[in-house]
């Protein structure tokens, strides 16, 4: 089967700093790394190109700097990389990156599924994975933690919930996105390293995968964003002492005072 | 400093460093209390091909040498200086096969070994021969197209874990050393069994073990060398091994190095950290000019012997592991004096790295052996300079 990953190249740090005048992140000095959760993706489907058999692309937009993110990709055992590059894409917001995405997918031709990890740790949205499904017109589900099953043309697996887990089933071609919960990613082999050192990344622009104008780039992202920031650290509780009569004379009177009782 | 590594050699320091941050930090304490041996990291190295990297890629390694494996080594000593011995170890009985093995025990033991499903061990010593190899009393006797091994080898590191077994033995006594072989010997063989292990001061993730050849039958053909090659061999062997060792040290040594700089800066007392301090700022000094200068001793040499011409390296070997393992003796104790008390306790990594060090003063040759080969090799070269 052919597996198709899809990853990000995020700042290695979750101090992210904003440009204040178009609110995008400045990578400039800031070490990038393949978002976390995509790891998963990739060694999920090294692992089932293991069992199954196939090949697995990775594919990412993103500036010419993503390369490094691809080549890791390939470190740890992909077959081919894809980099869709081109300055049409700049400014995407997740509805223009699930359609570049897609249109990507479309030209690598036939596949069985699409994997994603379920969010990146920059952008923090999750609607990427979901929004190329919905592009490619392919069934999805998020969250995933465990394959219990797959063959040629069907897949079962567990998807997260808040509280226990959902049994779903759906077939071919589809796409998941996966958490933290279904793999230990690899690392990279130094075979692996310099195989890709020396592999070619493709390299997709925008004509080359056949974008409308008006769905790429700004004018495809109906998206605003007005303000980013990292939220403050949470500040630790108030802790009350005394034995438990005690707490809960303190405890009233403190919420009497906030007028909450 | 800048060493002018290669892309490659790049790619194992970046893979080293991560199996040692990733895959040895979490557990180094365990394995250190338990004395267990560490398969699991055994199975990560193997899993990044970092245990090849000195062996050729026609048999399976990456192709690198006495380098590259002294880079690996450094690494992953500076996080735990005993569970790399699975590599090291395992590295001084890969190079008698790599450099006396005929084609058939190349190509039978080497891939195996570049593929971490097989660790090896080298075993010389024994209970009355140390630093006087020559007084081995373990036996090879000839019987048709096999050999009969009699004796018993003590301090073997990956003893009893290990497949293959690079044994000297004595095959003509009267001879003296020139009266040595040794042979390949495989776990499970009958006749062949371990004995004691040891529990150690330090390389506690490492294990240690006596070999017991009790009628132990070898077929002729894994004799390694001809009959009475066996002391050349082992000599030649340490001649490429001992940098490794050196690497040992230097990673034990850097990386307690590493700890002390961070440990400064971040304790204070009488309102300041304790690297404004100049009691201290000396002694990170003098212990980051030794450990770069060992550093420089060990690259330096390993290059030579990877690239120079074949002859004997015995006298830079030497001074490879005396001057590291000294400099990771005295870093390594100044290192916990920066800790103070927190470093004499076990909670934290820094006595243990003094624990550590100091089997690389006494193993593959003492320091005291070290220096006389140093010795008689400038001895002899003076000697014919003056031809």
């Amino acid at each position: 089967m052919n597996f198709i990953v899809c990853i990000k190249q995020v700042p290695g740090t979750t101090e992210v700093k904003i440009d204040p005048k178009t609110n995008t992140l400045i990578r400039e000095g800031v070490e990038s790394i393949v978002n976390p959760f995509d790891s998963y993706a990739i060694e999920e489907a090294l692992r089932l190109k293991e069992r199954m058999g196939g090949k697995v692309t990775v594919i990412s937009m993103g500036p010419p700097q993503a390369e490094s993110a691809l080549r890791e990709a390939l470190s740890m055992g992909c077959d081919e990389a894809i980099l869709l590059t081109d300055r049409a894409f700049a400014g995407s917001d997740t509805l223009a990156t699930s359609y570049i995405l897609a249109r990507g997918i479309k030209k690598i031709g036939e596949f069985g599924l699409v994997i994603c990890g379920k969010q990146a740790i920059d952008g923090d949205t999750a609607q990427v994975g979901p929004g190329i499904a919905e592009k490619l017109g392919v069934p999805a589900i998020t969250y995933v933690k465990k394959i219990e099953e797959i063959n040629e043309t069907r897949i079962r697996v567990e998807r997260m919930m808040e509280e226990g887990y959902e049994v779903i089933e759906m077939g071919f071609p589809a796409l998941i996105t996966v958490v933290k919960e279904i793999n230990e990613p690899r690392l990279p082999s130094l075979k692996g390293m310099v195989r890709a050192k020396k592999a070619e990344i493709h390299m997709w622009n925008a004509s080359d995968i056949v974008c409308e104008n008006s769905r790429i780039g700004q004018s495809g992202s109906p998206t605003i964003v007005n303000k980013i920031f990292t939220p403050p650290p949470r500040k630790g509780g108030e802790t009350i002492l005394g034995d438990p009569e005690e707490q809960a004379q303190k405890l009233v009177e403190k919420l009497r005072q906030a007028k909450v009782v | 400093m800048e060493y002018f590594l290669s892309e490659e050699q790049k790619m194992i320091c970046e893979l080293a460093k991560r199996i040692a941050e990733e895959k040895i930090k979490p557990v180094r304490e365990h394995y250190d209390e338990t004395e267990e041996f560490p398969w699991p990291i055994v199975e990560e190295l193997a899993k990044v091909d970092l245990c090849g990297v000195y062996i050729p890629e026609e048999y399976g390694g990456t192709g690198g040498g006495v380098f590259e494996l002294c880079l690996a080594v450094e690494e992953l000593c500076k996080i735990d200086g005993g569970i790399a011995l699975v590599l090291a170890a395992t590295a001084l009985a890969a190079f008698p096969i790599m450099l006396f093995g005929n084609d058939e025990q190349k190509k039978k033991y080497l891939p195996d070994i570049a593929a971490g499903k097989k660790l090896a061990a080298f075993a010389l010593t024994e209970p009355g021969a140390g630093s006087d190899a020559s007084a081995i009393q373990t036996t090879a006797k000839k019987e048709g197209d096999s050999y009969i091994l009699n004796g018993t080898k003590c301090f073997i590191t990956n003893g009893g874990e290990a497949q293959i077994y690079i044994v000297v033995t004595m095959t003509d006594k009267v001879k003296g050393s020139r009266g040595a072989s040794i042979f390949i010997v495989e776990k499970d063989t009958r006749g062949f069994s371990f004995g004691k292990k040891e529990k150690k001061m330090g390389i506690r993730g490492s294990a240690t073990r006596e070999l017991i050849f009790n009628e132990c039958k070898i077929p002729k053909e894994n004799l390694l060398g001809r009959e009475g090659q066996g002391f050349i061999i082992a000599l030649k062997t340490f001649d490429v091994s001992r940098p490794g060792v050196a690497a040992q040290a230097l990673g034990i040594a850097a990386g307690a190095l590493e700890d002390a700089i961070k440990y400064s800066r971040e304790r204070e007392q009488f309102g300041q950290s304790i690297s404004s301090f100049q009691a201290i700022q000396h002694l990170l000094a003098d212990m980051a000019t030794e450990v770069e200068a060992a550093r420089a001793l060990i690259y330096a040499t390993a290059r030579m012997i990877d690239k120079g011409p074949k002859t004997r390296v015995t006298k830079e070997s030497a001074m490879c592991k005396l001057l590291a393992s000294d400099v990771a003796m005295k870093v390594t104790t100044d290192a916990v004096q920066v800790y103070g008390g927190y470093g004499y306790m076990r909670e934290y990594p820094m006595e243990k790295r003094m624990r550590d060090a100091k089997i690389t003063q006494i193993y593959e040759g003492t320091n005291q052996v070290m220096r006389n080969e140093i010795a008689l090799a400038l001895i002899k070269e003076a000697a014919r300079a003056k031809k």
